[in-house]
């Protein structure tokens, strides 16, 4: 910290504002997750009926002798790395093809991107069930018109992978612009001479992304993938509205809704927030570990 | 986008202070621990206003005009007081009330809640005991004694019952009539009826089942002489992989497949989506309750379907159903005790609930003033003579809670219609998930 040696006070007083700010809404909300999840906290206590008590780690313990939270964990871990490299591929494919395209399809492809940015997720989840209802879905009408007859009244729910596949569909598609629209504004930001010569070499467009443009792009595409990373490691409303609350006999859980019904539905606290602690851990980790590699890789970020 | 290079061992840094100083914090006097109210008792005052919450239906009109002229017939009894009604919405019903436990100023003095709520309300501390201010209550010798239980915890009485909520057999008349079948009269033959009308048209389920319909299925195993849990001392142990139980859960999961109700559409329908599809003409049966028959008069089926009592294992003998339905309590907290059970017995009166039900169709909690409902509107003579041989319920203690947000027996129906698992694996699993809840729960209960 430099210059103003020993007895220096004043920078932590011009610190101190946005210290406060920090302290109040990052630090101390996990002080009392991390608090909360050491006691045996249910409504009973919040509600007075009776009186709060320590209990060391045994909502950790609760949590990790339930065979059910690792195979939770694992799927959440599976699904949502599947889930972030689909959002990165298809929105950096299409932050691409924004730049090679006209002015009216690019039109076309930035509003049906907003509206797909701009649906709720519980909206977006209702109608993608719909689309897909074995019933009155045209999905599975127009699949089986096409002479797939396999797909005629097929239940996508029903199976765990579908189930999975077809939730995997609706975060892309929801999330796939936020993607798009900052990697895009990236790609606006390399001069054009750059590409201009690489183009002039004779260099093919995958070539041009992977060795001029990826590398250029870098910080934007650590900041999406961070995002995306906690996006799709938290989902929630999709899972929930899609399969019914976690799927038949629990198939497509996630650590989220399973933190729901295990604990948040019937006022566990305690153990809520030691799911929500261990989460937070994961996060910090992944991201802490992500950062690394990448300093590792000689990247000023 | 610029990331400081000593975010790393800082953070981390604060993150261990944090959780060392929670652990240290916890440990020592609790003096940092998340506040907990005093949770005292409230007062006795004779005047005032007293704060009413009673749930809004989706039609709410004729249930606020009979509750507004038992509500003015109280304050003109009781000089000097005033009661103040507020409909709240179902779907947030349970967060309101917590909000209400916690915050007592802005609590209400009289509450409606959902009968499978009680023993997890009186654990929170939330609910007065009535049992004193109630012994003496004329009407509540002609309580059902299902309804009775479904307020009493530990011997005492934490309110009194608003309506009841029973389900029963809904059938379509017209398909019926066409392949000439009757209503079934046992369980076995209800599986037979649903197989034959599913082979004749095959665009309808038999019967429509829901791998996430509890209250469908409880029924089943009652008939066959098991049950989900039984008492033992001050706590629960799971039965529900008794061989009884078992039989049950086995006769409710074979209406599961092609000759029925495909799993792949049925293993994951609730109560709610059995009702639609039977009200949009899709079933040919269906096990729903008397609050659902606005459903179906507003569906495809008005006017072409009857309902009977879900039958037993043998001829002339009902299932015992599921005893739904509202209590009326008074919180713990309220400052006008006497006054708030004195409109608590008027709200949840014979002449309240009797009129409740010409306006609303609300099912009595009272023996005598239920049949009379029946004779006047013959619809719920089924779901009345259900009632009449006998409701139950699900185990009364907060671990039930637990229970049911952990999709337990949901999860035990679909492991076994997906094929997942057997009848035996599926119950015995359950019956440890159950026994774990009750374990944790009966500490000091």
């Amino acid at each position: 910290m430099g210059g103003t040696g020993g007895k220096g006070g004043t920078p932590w007083l011009h610190l101190a504002p946005a210290l406060v700010v920090l302290g109040g809404l990052l630090v101390y909300p996990v002080y009392e997750l991390g608090l909360i999840s050491f006691l045996e906290y249910t409504q009973a206590q919040v509600s007075g009926g009776e009186p709060t008590s320590f209990q060391g780690l045994g909502n950790y313990r609760a949590l990790f002798t339930d065979a059910r939270f690792g195979q939770v964990l694992l799927t959440t871990v599976v699904f949502a790395a599947a889930c972030v490299v689909a959002t990165l591929a298809v929105g950096c494919a299409l932050a691409v093809l924004l730049t090679r395209i006209r002015a009216l399809p690019r039109l076309a492809l930035t509003l049906a991107a907003l509206g797909a940015w701009a649906t709720p997720a519980i909206t977006g989840s209702t109608v993608w069930v719909f689309l897909f209802d074995p019933d009155f879905g045209p999905v599975d009408k127009a699949l089986s018109r096409l002479g797939l007859s396999g797909f005629d009244g097929y239940a996508w729910t029903y199976d765990r992978y579908s189930a999975f596949a077809l939730v995997l569909l609706e975060i892309v598609w929801c999330s796939f612009p936020f993607v798009m629209v900052t990697v895009y504004a990236g790609i606006r930001a390399i001069p054009g001479e750059v590409l201009e010569a690489a183009a002039l070499d004779g260099a093919s467009q995958w070539r041009i992304w992977r060795d001029v443009m990826a590398p250029m792009l870098r910080p934007v595409l650590v900041v999406v993938t961070i995002q995306s990373v906690i996006w799709d490691f938290k989902v929630f409303t999709q899972i929930y509205v899609m399969t019914n609350g976690g799927g038949i006999a629990g198939q497509n859980l996630t650590l989220n809704v399973y933190a729901y019904q295990k604990a948040f539905a019937s006022s566990q606290y305690g153990l809520g927030s030691a799911i929500g602690v261990v989460m937070l851990l994961i996060l910090l980790a992944v991201t802490l570990g992500y950062l690394r590699l990448l300093r590792r890789q000689g990247e000023e970020i | 986008m610029a990331w400081p290079s000593t975010t790393t061992p800082a953070s981390l840094r604060t993150l261990v202070l944090v959780v060392v100083g929670a652990l240290l914090c916890a440990a020592g006097a609790g003096g940092c621990a998340p506040r907990t109210p005093a949770g005292g008792a409230g007062g006795d005052r004779a005047t005032g206003t007293l704060r009413v919450w009673l749930f809004r239906e989706v039609d709410n009109a004729p249930k606020a005009a009979v509750v507004d002229e038992a509500v003015a017939a109280f304050e003109r009894a009781h000089r000097g007081v005033r009661a103040e009604v507020t409909h709240i919405p179902v779907e947030t019903r349970a967060q309101r009330i917590k909000a209400a436990f916690n915050d007592p100023r802005s609590a209400p003095d009289v509450v409606e809640y959902g009968n499978t709520d009680t023993a997890g309300y009186v654990r929170d501390g939330g609910l007065a005991d009535l049992t004193a201010d109630l012994a003496a209550w004329d009407d509540a010798r002609a309580l059902d004694p299902a309804a009775k239980r479904s307020v009493t915890v530990d011997g005492k009485l934490y309110g009194a019952p608003l309506l009841v909520g029973v389900r029963a057999l809904y059938y379509r008349t017209d398909v019926f009539r066409e392949l000439g079948l009757k209503p079934p009269a046992t369980l076995d033959e209800l599986a037979a009826t649903a197989r034959r009308v599913h082979a004749a048209r095959p665009g309808l389920y038999g019967l429509a089942v829901g791998g996430a319909y509890t209250y469908a299925a409880l029924p089943f195993v009652w008939a066959h002489g098991g049950d989900v849990a039984e008492r033992k001392g001050r706590s629960y142990e799971a039965t529900v992989d008794d061989p009884a139980a078992r039989r049950g859960i086995a006769a409710y999961t074979s209406l599961f497949g092609d000759h029925n109700c495909p799993a792949s559409r049925c293993a994951r329908m609730t109560g709610n989506e059995t009702v639609q599809a039977f009200a949009s003409g899709k079933a040919a049966m269906a096990i729903a309750g008397d609050f659902s028959h606005q459903a179906m008069e507003n569906g495809k089926v008005k006017g072409a379907y009857a309902v009977v009592p879900l039958p037993g294992t043998r001829e002339g003998r009902i299932a015992p159903a599921f005893a739904g339905g509202n209590n009326l309590g008074v919180l713990r907290s309220s400052t006008h005790r006497t006054l708030a059970v004195d409109l608590l017995k008027s709200l949840a009166g014979k002449r309240t609930q009797a009129r409740l039900f010409d306006a609303m169709g609300f099912l009595p909690a009272f023996t005598d003033v239920r049949a009379e409902a029946a004779r006047k509107r013959p619809f719920v003579e089924p779901f009345v003579r259900t009632l009449a041989s006998g409701a139950r319920s699900v185990p009364v203690t907060p671990a039930w809670a637990a229970i049911d947000a952990g999709q337990v027996l949901p999860t035990l129906l679909q492991e076994v219609v997906s094929g997942r698992a057997d009848v035996d694996a599926a119950t015995a699993g359950a019956a440890r998930k159950m026994n774990a809840a009750f374990r944790k729960n009966g500490l000091r209960s």
